[in-house]
């Protein structure tokens, strides 16, 4: 797939909670065909300490009004520039980026997401249950306020949530949720997003309980399309590029 | 209409725009965005013996107008370049020049040898500078006597054009320049990245796996600057000017300063056509100030 260079028009920018917001843009032109799992590397304007581009995923695709969501948590200089977006600015973007979450065969599959590791979740949920596939979540949050979008995210599938401090459905992680104690194996296919030590766990338990697995990684990057080899990801196959290779790995190849 | 040849050895660049090793992988990954075959040159990621896998991620770290990087020479190796990416690249419109790179003499000699048999590669870049290999690299670089000596040996192994790529990390660059020179460098390429530290303070580790990374970008162009100037005030071979180029204005000072090309390295991951707004803005600067040749420009600054 073609990647280009494209402004987008900030049409909306909702604000979820202290931390998240999402970004609608809008292209002038209809949109090439995205992939769940791929993102967009962001230029951040305005900022005269932001030097590089950020890579942000896709959250949610509308083809018909030409929009993309971002759901972006502010965690530095570069996300809180662009929290501070209004209608009507332009937003800068490379895209499409990177591979995207494999589907072939799979017929009940568990998506795995914790904190802003969600975005991805969405855009893959929606897109394995127009194949058909009987999608279920299981997403995990710090408390009640940090929930994203579950009513979106219950349109596609079944949804299981822990919150940290059980201010909503289960207490703790998704990692000490029964589903992931006990039921991987009813799956034909997990996928995962969300912090380092959270993929790792599920790939283990999945690999246990030999159900097939993929995480989304986010390593940091400097090009997002190849030509730096700064966001390379330690594999059974040598050192590939996350934003080429990846971002989507199955987990068997990772050497964490 | 302006006159953008320019000429480096006995090597004549369509124009003085080209993209720095590292930054711009083999040149395909680059089609979707321009038209490669636009660039005077295309030097490719640095070349070694055999495999390389790099340093440990992280690798990267964003710093004030610019950006430290650790990747440490990851590539398959010279055999790899011949046998798969040099036949993809080698009908670019655009000079292939394979920057080469090594831990012994013996490494770079071999490299060398091999690239000189391939028909479309009508240079290399000689890679004494890379600050993130243990061994080899800006050791080179930094120490005039191996600096001279590897040179020398390259020299015999390698009939066509040789740029020999200058570290900043030392204090009186217009000796390296002057000695490379000596040995037989047709041309000299500078600055590659320059030594730094980025630290996070909130867990008191450093950024990168390797602790020390080479700086790039704007924060690098005044240093950039000063060292092509002095170079080009101690030697007679051209010198191929880089160092934070963002846009055309940043390349014609390069070349006031003395530089008789560019290349262009961190800015193609913020802009991944900047390279082709570099090259238009240097034709324009030319018709705008009545200059016919680029040539015109090269050291031209006015002291
Ligand atoms: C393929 C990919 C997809 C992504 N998708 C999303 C998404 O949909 N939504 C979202 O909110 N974020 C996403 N991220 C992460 C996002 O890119 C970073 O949070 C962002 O670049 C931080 O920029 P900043 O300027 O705000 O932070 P900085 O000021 O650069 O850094 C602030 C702090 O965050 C840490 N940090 C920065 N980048 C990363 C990173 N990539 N991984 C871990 N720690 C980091 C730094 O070490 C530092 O401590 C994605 C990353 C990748 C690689
Ligand atoms: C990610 C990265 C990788 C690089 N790899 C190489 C390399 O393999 N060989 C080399 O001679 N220089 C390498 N460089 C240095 C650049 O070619 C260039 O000298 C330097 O970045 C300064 O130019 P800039 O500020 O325009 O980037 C690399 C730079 C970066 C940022
Ligand atoms: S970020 Fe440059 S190769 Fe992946």
């Amino acid at each position: 797939m073609r990647k280009r260079v494209e402004d987008f028009t900030i049409i909306n920018n909702r604000q979820v909670n202290s931390e998240y917001y999402i970004l609608d843009i809008q292209s002038d032109d209809d949109l090439p065909e995205l992939l769940p799992g791929q993102f967009a590397e962001l230029r951040v304007d305005g900022s005269n300490t932001v030097f590089l581009r950020r890579p942000i995923s896709f959250y949610d695709v509308d083809y018909n009004n030409r929009t993309i969501s971002l759901l972006i948590q502010e965690v530095g200089k570069g996300t809180r520039q662009l929290a501070g977006a209004v209608p009507g600015d332009i937003l800068n973007m490379i895209y499409p980026l990177g591979n995207s979450f494999s589907s072939e065969g799979v017929t009940r599959a568990l998506l795995i997401g914790g904190g802003v590791g969600v975005a991805p979740l969405l855009f893959l949920g929606k897109t394995l249950k127009s194949n058909k596939v009987d999608v279920n979540f299981l997403l995990g949050f710090r408390n009640r306020d940090f929930l994203v979008d579950v009513d979106k995210f219950e349109a596609c599938g079944n949804v299981f949530i822990t919150t940290d401090d059980g201010t909503f459905g289960e207490k703790g992680t998704v990692l000490d949720h029964m589903l992931i104690k006990t039921g991987l194996k009813e799956y034909d296919k997990i996928y995962t997003c969300g912090p380092q030590v959270m993929m790792k766990a599920v790939a283990l338990l999945a690999e246990k309980e030999n159900t097939d697995c993929e995480a989304s990684l986010e390593n940091t990057m400097a090009c997002g399309f190849g030509a730096c080899l700064c966001c390379i990801q330690k594999t059974i196959h040598g050192n590939l590029r996350v934003c080429v290779e990846g971002p989507v790995f199955n987990t068997k190849e990772i050497i964490w | 209409m302006v006159d953008l040849a320019v000429q480096i050895g006995n090597l004549k660049f369509k124009n003085p725009v080209s993209t720095a090793s590292g930054c711009f992988g083999y040149g395909y990954e680059y089609e979707d965005f321009m038209d490669v075959n636009r660039l005077g040159a295309i030097f490719v990621k640095g070349t070694t013996g055999s495999n390389r896998e790099g340093n440990p991620y992280p690798r990267m770290a964003e710093t004030p107008s610019g950006m430290l990087n650790s990747v440490g020479l990851q590539n398959k190796g010279v055999d790899y370049f011949i046998s798969d990416i040099y036949p993809k690249i080698k009908d670019y419109d655009s000079h292939i020049i394979v920057n080469v790179s090594g831990s012994t003499i013996e490494e770079y000699v071999e490299v060398a040898e091999k690239l000189n048999e391939l028909e479309k590669i009508p240079a290399i870049e000689l890679n004494i500078s890379c600050p993130n290999v243990k061994e080899g690299g800006m050791v080179f670089g930094t120490h005039c006597p191996s600096a001279i000596e590897v040179t020398r040996s390259v020299r015999k192994a390698f009939a066509k054009t040789m740029i020999v790529k200058l570290s900043p990390n030392v204090t009186s660059i217009h000796e390296f320049a002057k000695a490379v020179e000596g040995a037989g460098a047709d041309a000299i390429s500078l600055i590659n990245t320059l030594l730094g530290i980025a630290i996070n303070a909130k867990t008191r580790k450093p950024v990168l796996s390797t602790v020390t990374g080479g700086l790039s970008g704007p924060a690098v162009k005044p240093v950039a600057l000063r060292m092509v100037w002095q170079a080009y005030h101690s030697v007679k071979i051209p010198i191929v000017g880089m160092g934070g180029i963002m846009n055309a204005t940043d390349a014609i000072e390069f070349i006031l300063a003395g530089a008789t090309a560019v290349q262009i390295g961190t800015a193609n991951f913020i802009d991944p056509a900047v390279s082709m707004k570099v090259l238009d803005g240097i034709e324009s600067y030319c018709l705008e100030n009545g200059f016919s040749d680029v040539n015109d420009l090269i050291g031209a600054l006015e002291t």
